[in-house]
């Protein structure tokens, strides 16, 4: 549906632009300064949406450089969709070519891993595969393919971005980090609680093959070039546990 | 090892893995979305089409809304407009 005129220049206003034609006030010269509070209100909304979507990058840069970064990111890249948990896919490359954080590498890493906690927990609904099922396969081991649920997301890095990311939950201890490169997975469970796992080097090689619907084998495969000792059982354990699998590719119900 | 024993073994493990994992989710009691049992705002997802979702029923033991229970026990929670089911309810 064509937006009226109207409304598109209110919007525009309203992210930092001109005060809207036909927008007035009873003293007109008091137009400028009222429109000004729903300027503000919108500018304060976001911030506090993007902080509840980034909690962890707010964290690990305080709130008052935050909310002074908050803006240049809105005026950027505003949202595009009314669905807030869509918003925010910019902004770890935002952080990353922000010149006053080039000094914080990590950043970019442990906001991605925050956005694909909001994409697991807005992943669509598929039902997950049934215990029966998956005993059903375990009788053809060398053709079965696990379909992974879409919530699963892989998030690889040159830093250690799950251990900062655990970090600075509510209630964990600070200690010291060393920074080496980290993957995790980020999962939806059963009980719709978001879950980040750390990975070893054969269990994302494991989970990437899933994840690109290569036959279970190949993936086991592809993991035993890490460690040729890999056992499959924990992790499949796990993620059938999670109910991580799921039967088939399926509508949504 | 031969190419060939290296897969056999793998497949092998493979095998396990998987009757394991069935049966540790067997034990494990999985849950199962339960519509039509949820008090107004308690509901864990999907009060009606395009929604979303936690929390957004608007009124008790609303039809689409559904709850997380422990499998099985869904069709024996007894609500004032009959059991939970495992289907949404669609008129009340």
């Amino acid at each position: 549906m064509p937006e009226a005129p109207f409304s598109t220049a209110f919007a525009a206003g309203l992210l930092g632009g001109a005060v809207p034609p036909g927008v007035t006030a009873r003293d007109p010269a008091e137009a400028e300064r009222r429109f000004a509070v729903y300027r503000n209100n919108v500018a304060h909304g976001l911030t506090r949406a993007l902080a509840s979507r980034f909690p962890v990058i707010e964290r690990l840069l305080g709130a008052a450089f935050f909310t002074a970064l908050a803006p240049l990111f809105i005026a950027a890249h505003p949202p595009a969709s009314p669905r807030l948990f869509e918003w925010g896919a910019a902004f770890p490359d935002f952080l990353r070519t922000f010149p006053p954080l080039a000094g914080l590498p990590y950043l970019a890493d442990v906001a991605r891993l925050e956005m694909a906690r909001g994409a697991a927990y807005h992943a669509a609904d598929l039902r997950p595969l049934s215990p029966a099922a998956l005993a059903a396969l375990a009788s053809t081991p060398d053709t079965a393919r696990l379909v992974l649920h879409p919530s699963v997301q892989i998030i690889a890095s040159d830093h250690a971005v799950g251990t900062i990311w655990a970090m600075n939950q509510p209630g964990a201890a600070p200690h010291d980090i060393t920074d080496r490169p980290e993957t995790v997975a980020v999962l939806r469970d059963r009980a719709l609680n978001v879950q980040v796992w750390p990975l070893t080097s054969p269990e994302t090689a494991f989970v990437a093959a899933l994840r690109d619907a290569l036959p279970l084998l190949t993936a086991a495969q592809a993991a035993t070039r890490h460690d040729p000792r890999f056992d499959p059982a924990p992790l499949i354990g796990r993620l059938m546990q999670a109910g991580a699998f799921i039967a088939e590719p399926e509508e949504m119900p | 090892m031969t190419m060939m024993t290296r897969t056999l073994t793998l497949t092998a493990s493979l095998a396990t893995a998987m009757t394991l994992a069935a049966a540790q989710a067997h034990a494990e009691g999985a849950m199962e979305k339960c519509y039509g049992v949820a008090m107004a705002g308690q509901n864990d997802c999907a009060a009606g089409p395009g929604t979303t979702c936690a929390g957004t029923a608007t009124m008790d033991y609303q039809g689409n809304a559904w709850k997380l229970v422990p499998a099985g026990t869904c069709t024996t929670i007894t609500t004032p407009h009959g059991m939970g089911s495992l289907e949404p309810i669609k008129d009340m």
